[in-house]
């Protein structure tokens, strides 16, 4: 017994290193899993502040206030351009300021400064002025992160513009504003220059978003599927404002579907 | 000063490294993806006659703050814990005979050791960073490079910071 405790005594640097170290892995290994981990994210109060102070600190007061009417405005539009031609209203639009945005990681995030308070839920698209940015992921009381298109762990599904070939976009993490677009099948009249855009097989994100310009192409290994290099329309290093998609028939697509 | 104020005051230091770390340091990006990881000279210029366990507990506290800022739970503590765990091998390999007689102090030490001190330091702390944040050995070149870049980039600035505010401690 005595020795057992002595044992302990003389390697408790070395204990306390591998209880700590296994402690952060952990974390790492669920925290890659989104949903877990719920408190210690940068949707929590003090980040989320400083990083929002942080943000306003470069702000001019002027132009944040025309900023804010133009994305306003921007906001009604989308919103009329989405339910163009369809009966009920099916998706409705919310305009957010992106006061953190990472990119230099292999799975990055966003955070936007709307949470709970304006009606934001889990799983909804994401887009700026000139294409789609990522979907909600975790949403507090008045933020939320959202899952950059820069993230190894994102699909998304995808078009060839005025094809209904639809393939799967995803980021392999080493080309910022490169991305993937995989399963494409082989008889895709596909070539340089086309643009992508979101399919409307998803719940998420309304038919036509643009995405980006197809830049290369080759068959996979399997021989039957194209795999495509997508650039993306936006420039995900420069963004500020955001427009998150809200569809209001999903519930009742997802009960359908049960 | 008392050993109380001094870890008080280690701790603020290091609150003021965080905060540098997430406003500016993180907002480099050298070549598109080139951040020095500056927080971890908390870890390096940490008194070296220490509690262990203390130190060892705060290096991963360290980590776990920058983690809570960057949504990347459990990375920065990790690699925070193994420089940590690992700093009497380092300083041993830089300074010698002058560390097992307990005879350094950080404001004096020459150009030479520093040097080896500080590289050894981001070598050790960027690869267990990188590979637990790439996680694959396809991209080991790839990792490498990001490994050599923000460590060169983290050395020269911590460089020119010691030399612009020399540690007080004695």
């Amino acid at each position: 017994m005595r020795q057992i405790i002595d044992f302990f005594v003389r390697n408790k640097n070395f204990i306390l290193f591998i209880f700590l170290f296994s402690v952060s892995l952990t974390l790492l290994f669920t925290s890659s899993n989104f949903h877990k981990s719920y408190f210690l994210n940068s949707t929590n109060l003090i980040s989320g502040n400083i990083y929002e102070l942080n943000k306003s600190i470069n702000d001019y007061f002027n132009l944040r206030k025309i900023n804010e009417n133009l994305s306003l405005e921007n906001k009604n539009l989308r919103e009329s351009l989405y339910n163009l031609n369809k009966k009920n209203q099916e998706y409705k639009v919310f305009n957010a300021r992106i006061i953190k945005n990472s990119y230099n990681l292999n799975n990055n995030f966003l955070t936007i400064n709307i949470g709970n308070k304006d009606s934001i839920k889990t799983d909804m698209g994401v887009v700026s002025s000139k294409g789609v940015i990522g979907i909600t992921d975790r949403v507090s009381e008045n933020y939320s992160r959202v899952i950059s298109i820069l993230n190894t762990n994102l699909n998304i599904n995808a078009k060839l513009n005025n094809t209904n070939y639809f393939g799967v976009l995803n980021w392999d993490g080493k080309n910022l504003n490169v991305l993937q677009l995989n399963d494409l099948p082989k008889q895709t009249s596909i070539s340089i220059g086309d643009t992508i855009i979101t399919g409307g097989n998803s719940l998420i994100f309304p038919m036509g978003i643009p995405i980006g310009i197809v830049t290369s192409y080759k068959l996979d290994n399997t021989q039957n599927y194209i795999e495509a290099r997508i650039k993306l329309f936006n420039d995900m290093t420069n963004l500020s404002h955001a427009y998150i998609i809200k569809n209001n028939n999903k519930k009742e697509i997802i009960e359908l579907n049960e | 000063m008392s050993l109380m104020n001094k870890t008080v005051s280690y701790i603020i230091f290091g609150l003021i490294l965080i905060l540098l770390q997430q406003i500016i340091f993180n907002n480099i990006n050298l070549f598109g993806y080139i951040n020095p990881l500056m927080y971890i000279l908390f870890i390096i210029y940490y008194p070296i006659k220490n509690n262990r366990i203390l130190f060892i507990f705060m290096s991963f506290c360290l980590g776990l703050t920058v983690d809570i800022f960057s949504d990347t739970l459990g990375l920065h503590s990790a690699s925070c814990l193994v420089l940590a765990y690992l700093r009497p091998i380092i300083l041993k390999i830089s300074f010698g005979l002058a560390y097992i007689h307990q005879v350094i102090k950080f404001q004096n030490i020459g150009f030479r050791n520093r040097l080896i001190y500080l590289t050894l330091s981001t070598i050790t702390h960027n690869f267990v960073i990188f590979s637990l944040e790439i996680f694959s050995l396809t991209n080991f070149t790839y990792l490498l490079q990001k490994v050599l870049l923000t460590a060169l980039f983290t050395v020269f600035l911590g460089l020119v910071f010691s030399y612009l505010f020399k540690p007080t401690n004695k």
